[in-house]
């Protein structure tokens, strides 16, 4: 699946705007896909909590990874990060949603509800994404 | 083809993708001298305490919008669970989506434990919900209920903080219902005695502050049964007209009656047929 090397692994991690540019893979900016850059709209978010909502699953993961190879040493972290893989590779096509049951049920969020299921849910949102650019990002060709 | 997000699955939750472009409307408005809409608060009186077999919450019944009261009626003790309430101060709608999403999760938990559900449960998850948007949420909420470790009373700000107290008040009339409070609160009072109490110390924050009004509410919550008495005290009913500027019929005395007879006659009749498939 991984096709390209160390550049797929990047992508992810949730990058902090501001910084890293927004180079495309020649270095340049990139226009057509990434839209008109500004210095000022990288530098500062548009709204306080937009960086920390963007990242808070990953550093809700990180601290609790943390906390329990305090508690209980290594191996219990290890093994859960492994079933979190192999969970996080069942899934649909890259624009088409997925479930992400088995996901859900490590995370325990299949019994919580939060915002993410209220607001903006996207299996109600009106445009699709665009399949060959989502399937383009997803193999690290783009 | 704007930005990044448009390469990952689009995830739920809330965007913040007009923030910027609000920014500068909100900026262009003011460089004109108007103000942008509010959003409604509820500049509230809400208080509870804790009596011998419980807790009693209480809470005043009116929403405003600026210097307007949007709502003579609303109602801010919301239910969370059958043992446990929580009033409500701060951006209406901001403390109604809390306690519903909170409600929804602790019955999943309890469903989940097999066990019914603890007031420091809803506390705690509360508590994390606000911290993790940084007050941006304004709802300040006084979280009252009985479990099997007895009755407990919590006050919640809009920024994460809680407080585990005999007696709260909350909201822009605050001051007043505690006033009252810490005249007269004794520990294990009698029901009767702590819902006077209650209610003493909201009339005290509606009569006194501008943000709160019209009726009082109460719920009183025991080991077993819950009394939500809405409205517990109408103190402030609208008055009745004692005048009326109608005449009786007669007044006027009538010399003569003509009666001339309208002679209407068809001249068309068209059907137009409404599509109503």
């Amino acid at each position: 699946m991984n096709t390209r090397g160390l550049r797929s692994q990047l992508k992810d991690s949730v990058p902090v705007t501001g910084l890293c540019p927004q180079a495309g893979p020649y270095g340049v900016q990139d226009s057509l896909r990434r839209g008109f850059s500004s210095v000022k709209n990288e530098l500062l978010p548009s709204h306080p909590l937009e960086l920390s909502e963007k990242n808070f699953q990953l550093n809700q993961d990180k601290m609790n990874f943390n906390t329990l190879r305090n508690i209980q040493g290594l191996h219990a972290p290890l093994k859960l990060q492994m079933e979190y893989r192999a969970a996080r590779q069942i899934q649909r096509l890259p624009f088409l949603p997925s479930s992400n049951l088995a996901l859900d049920t490590l995370r325990g969020s299949d019994d919580t509800i939060g915002f993410e299921d209220i607001l903006n849910d996207p299996i109600q949102s009106e445009m699709m994404g665009d399949p060959h650019i989502m399937t383009e990002y997803k193999l690290g060709i783009l | 083809m704007a930005t990044v997000s448009v390469c990952q699955y689009h995830r739920g939750g809330f965007s913040f993708e007009n923030c910027k472009r609000n920014a500068l409307l909100e900026a262009d408005i003011n460089k004109l001298g108007l103000s942008s809409p509010a959003a409604r608060k509820t500049g509230t009186t809400i208080c509870g305490l804790v009596y011998k077999d419980g807790v009693v919450l209480g809470a005043d019944t009116r929403a405003t919008e600026g210097m307007v009261v949007a709502d003579k009626n609303c109602s801010k003790i919301h239910y969370i669970s059958p043992n446990v309430y929580c009033c409500g101060a701060g951006t209406a709608a901001d403390t109604e989506m809390t306690t519903q999403i909170i409600s929804s999760n602790l019955e999943l938990h309890s469903l989940s434990t097999g066990r019914p559900p603890r007031v420091a449960t809803a506390n705690r998850m509360l508590k994390q919900m606000l911290f993790r948007y940084q007050g941006y949420i304004g709802a300040a909420l006084v979280l009252g209920g009985v479990d099997c470790n007895g009755p407990h009373l919590y006050s919640i700000y809009p920024h994460g903080s809680t407080d585990k107290l005999p007696y709260v008040t909350m909201g822009s009339g605050s001051l007043a219902a505690m006033a009252v409070f810490e005249d007269r609160y004794r520990p294990n009072m009698e029901e009767e005695e702590a819902k006077r109490l209650v209610r003493d110390a909201i009339a005290a924050g509606i009569f006194n502050d501008l943000g709160s009004g019209s009726n009082i509410d109460l719920c009183v919550i025991t080991k077993g049964k819950v009394d939500y008495l809405r409205p517990h005290d109408m103190a402030n009913k609208k008055g009745v007209r004692t005048g009326n500027y109608r005449y009786k019929h007669g007044t006027t005395g009538v010399l003569t009656k003509t009666v001339t007879p309208l002679n209407l006659e068809v001249v068309e009749e068209s059907v137009q047929t409404m599509d109503t498939s």
